[in-house]
């Protein structure tokens, strides 16, 4: 079935398809819809769930975590300021092997206050234990917060799962979506059964228990292990998916790479510019490439090997920046090739922060740095569509 | 069913020697019985009963952090709505986890009004960090980070929060007052907040031997001190209705504040200057002259 | 139990008795059951709790009491193993009836 949905629709509708039983969410921009569309579900009957109108962030993870450790399927979404509330919580829920899902509305972290999109707020949250899904549109948004489940839930994975949306272009913006019916999700997640200890007065279980120097490494490693495991579990339900709704998703995406002597990396809404640009690249007989990062924790490191290993350049195009240093993921990505004797060379292209467009403008100076790099030395990080002289003059450097 | 006889906390805990959190909590699973889920806020409560990997917990029991577990509580709720269940799910917090970082998850959960007993056991002070001051400490104690010295020979300048009085003004369905110590009281209070529906809120004193700097034995005699000299009063609010808030006990006659004061080495610096015993003493007259005509037996 | 369960989960319900906090202890309480009443209040402030009630009739009857009449009630004893020796039940004992003593070791 056809809808138009927006995309924080998309991962209101995820749970409910996924027939979530407790939902705990605090109101943010850009995410707002999806607890307001969860309260219409439930309060039109559509969805059989409570709803926990949490008086912050912080409680609406901490609530999750109560209700997940209960024995039932839990979601949640939030943004920026409000991902940033939850730091602390998020840490303890996948140190606690919790299967929540949760729906980002990929917005700027403050200050100045933003509400618009770049991926720093997620980004920052890349060690918290939680696999994290980027989407390239509302139906990714919609499947992927389906799958997120299935991932999650796995024995071999129980962690936690965020589902990223770019904020506005993507949480506010209304698409088309090819809508699952509910017996066929119902069929792919299967009934929930919590594969995990849970707080059950006929089982009595301490969970969240205080952990010495002579255990507490081995519960960091099994962690370690079980998003070594979730890559696995990924590739296996995202098979299974594209056999039942016949969409295709991967943890990455490469397109026109076979013969590309540059390649761009991208994430979430800006990889629908970046096809488009290399269309026209192309047309015009360049050897240009993308490829597309869906799954970002875990890192799919084998799969960018393989997609990038042949490129003379790779262009890391991100909308995040880790002061002192460079985007998260060309340090990641760097990191990745560094025991490899063959390799690209990596450049750092920081744009799109705080909702500023990237545009073909944007992509073309990307480009020209990258094709530079073709053949000879440029910068690791270039900062794009800035104004530096602006900047220089306040800090005083001219 | 009577659970009295039955231990839902086992012993080979690490709460120190004479503290007084381990019989209020005891009792209160006793009183709750089997058919109920613990959310504990971290704390000494927490580190010293849950190292991995031995529990002294024998119902099910869930720690997240320090600040929320009331909105923890509210997620256990929600799922055992969800799930169609009904048991009793008890959140134990210190002061610090309650009254000051926890404050906002609490004030959540009982505006929501999830079913759950929160329980404070209020030791006046971050202990499990060692003894630094909290908006529960009262005025006049000595704490790491109220020290007395020649230019603050008080400690602590501020008075203690009322948080009772806080919570009851939400509207709670049952806000009580309760010690140990007075046994009978605190049993009957239990029970009726474990009966009633709706968030409920119970502040418990609770000695702690190494932050008051008393001898361990006199756990139970200092706390029934704190009634008897009516520093700590027994009483109950239902429904938000402060004006008509009832105290529970009231001693035949007051001891001076200085008996809770002297075997305590968290207050032994006021004893030095008469003015502040009296103006402690003082506070306590003008909390009974306003609310003492609340006495009904 | 494993020795790592996932999660950090404890699934043996109060196995913190496998930790013998009696180590702890300076000094000892010891009851004369000569005075004990069984009013059980020892047993009631207990924090461990390491003061067990117990309620068979042959130790009812075959432990000293200073009335006959109170041999119908429950004995406590003091379960040494968990016993920190706080003294709260030797303070709290309405008829002196426990000694705090030294810890011979």
């Amino acid at each position: 079935m056809k809808a138009m949905i927006r995309g924080n629709e998309s991962i209101a509708y995820a749970f409910k398809l996924a027939r979530v039983q407790v939902v705990p969410a605090y109101p943010i921009t850009p995410s707002t819809l999806v607890p307001e569309k969860i309260s219409e579900f439930i309060a039109n009957g559509e969805m059989k769930a409570e709803f926990v109108p949490v008086e912050s962030e912080h409680s609406a993870i901490s609530a999750a975590i109560g209700a997940s450790a209960r024995g039932v399927r839990v979601g949640t979404a939030t943004a920026s300021q409000g991902l940033a509330l939850m730091h602390e919580v998020l840490f303890i829920a996948s140190g606690m092997r919790l299967p929540i899902v949760m729906g980002i509305g990929n917005r700027a972290l403050s200050a100045p206050i933003n509400i618009w999109c770049d991926h720093q707020d997620s980004m920052a949250e890349r060690d918290s234990g939680w696999m994290q899904f980027y989407s390239e549109n509302n139906q990714e948004g919609l499947d992927l917060g389906i799958m997120a489940f299935k991932i999650a839930e796995d024995k071999r994975v129980l962690l936690p799962a965020m589902v990223g949306l770019d904020a506005f272009v993507l949480t506010h913006t209304v698409e088309p979506v090819d809508m699952p019916e509910q017996s066929e999700v119902d069929d792919f997640l299967g009934e929930f059964k919590p594969n995990y200890v849970t707080l059950d007065p006929n089982k009595p279980a301490t969970l969240g228990s205080f952990g010495f120097p002579e255990h507490y490494t081995e519960f960091r490693f099994a962690q370690w292990v079980a998003m070594e495991q979730a890559k696995k579990v990924i590739d296996e339900v995202f098979e299974e998916f594209e056999k039942k709704f016949g969409r295709k998703y991967r943890k990455v995406m490469p397109e026109y790479t076979e013969d590309a002597d540059i390649i761009f990396v991208t994430m979430g809404s800006m990889s629908g510019t970046m096809r488009e640009y290399i269309k026209k690249l192309r047309a015009q007989g360049k050897k240009v490439g993308m490829v597309k990062i869906t799954v970002f924790r875990p890192f799919p490191k084998e799969e960018l090997i393989e997609a990038l290993q042949n490129a003379k350049v790779v262009a890391v195009v991100e909308r995040n920046i880790s002061m002192g240093f460079a985007g998260a993921v060309y340090g990641e990505l760097a990191a990745t090739f560094a025991n490899k004797s063959k390799k690209p060379k990596f450049v750092d292209f920081i744009v799109g922060l705080g909702g500023r467009d990237i545009t073909f403008n944007t992509l073309e100076s990307v480009y020209k740095v990258a094709e530079k790099a073709l053949t000879q030395d440029v910068d690791d990080v270039n900062w794009i569509d800035v104004n530096k002289e602006a900047v220089y003059k306040s800090e005083g450097l001219q | 069913m009577n659970y009295e006889n039955e231990e839902f906390f086992a012993p080979g805990h690490g709460m120190c020697a004479g503290c007084a959190a381990p019989i209020i909590v005891k009792w209160i699973l006793k009183w709750a019985g089997p058919n109920t889920i613990v959310a504990n806020a971290t704390g000494c409560l927490e580190v010293a009963t849950t190292a991995y990997p031995r529990t002294s917990w024998r119902v099910p029991w869930i720690h997240v952090a320090f600040e929320n577990a009331a909105a923890a509580a509210s997620g256990v709720e929600a799922a055992t709505r969800a799930k169609g269940e009904k048991l009793n799910i008890i959140a134990f917090g210190g002061d610090g986890g309650t009254v000051d970082i926890g404050f906002q998850a609490l004030s959540g959960m009982v505006e929501r009004g999830h079913d759950v007993l929160y329980v404070l056991y209020d030791n006046e002070a971050y202990m499990n960090t060692g003894i630094q001051r909290s908006g529960s400490t009262p005025w006049g104690a000595w704490t790491t980070t109220s020290k007395v010295g020649s230019a603050n020979p008080i400690g602590k300048l501020r008075p203690k929060k009322p948080i009772s009085m806080i919570i009851a003004a939400h509207n709670a369905p049952y806000v009580a007052t309760a010690n140990p110590a007075m046994f009978q009281d605190f049993k009957k209070k239990v029970q009726k907040a474990l009966n009633t529906p709706g968030a409920k809120f119970l502040h418990v004193i609770s000695s702690c031997t190494t932050g008051w700097r008393h001898d361990p034995s006199k756990t139970v005699e200092i706390m029934r001190l704190a009634t008897d000299t009516g520093i700590f009063p027994l009483y109950e609010i239902e429904n938000g209705d402060i004006e008509n808030m009832r105290i529970t006990y009231k001693p035949k006659k007051f001891k001076p504040v200085e008996e809770y004061l002297k075997p305590q080495g968290r207050f032994r610096h006021l004893l030095k200057n008469p003015e502040y015993v009296k103006k402690l003493q003082e506070d306590v007259d003008a909390w009974w002259a306003k609310y003492g005509h609340h006495y009904h037996p | 139990m494993e020795l790592i369960t996932r999660g950090a989960v404890i699934t043996e319900p109060g196995n913190a008795v496998e930790n013998k906090t009696g180590s702890w202890r300076v000094f000892k309480p010891v009851i004369n059951y000569e005075k004990c009443i069984r009013c059980m209040i020892c047993w009631q402030y207990c924090p461990e709790p390491s003061i067990l009630k117990l309620e068979d009739e042959k130790t009812k009857k075959d432990t000293p009491a200073p009335k006959e009449a109170l041999k119908k009630l429950p004995v406590v004893q003091i379960d040494y193993d968990y016993c920190k020796g706080c003294g709260i039940c030797a303070n709290e004992c309405p008829v002196k009836a426990i000694d705090f003593v030294m810890e011979e070791r």
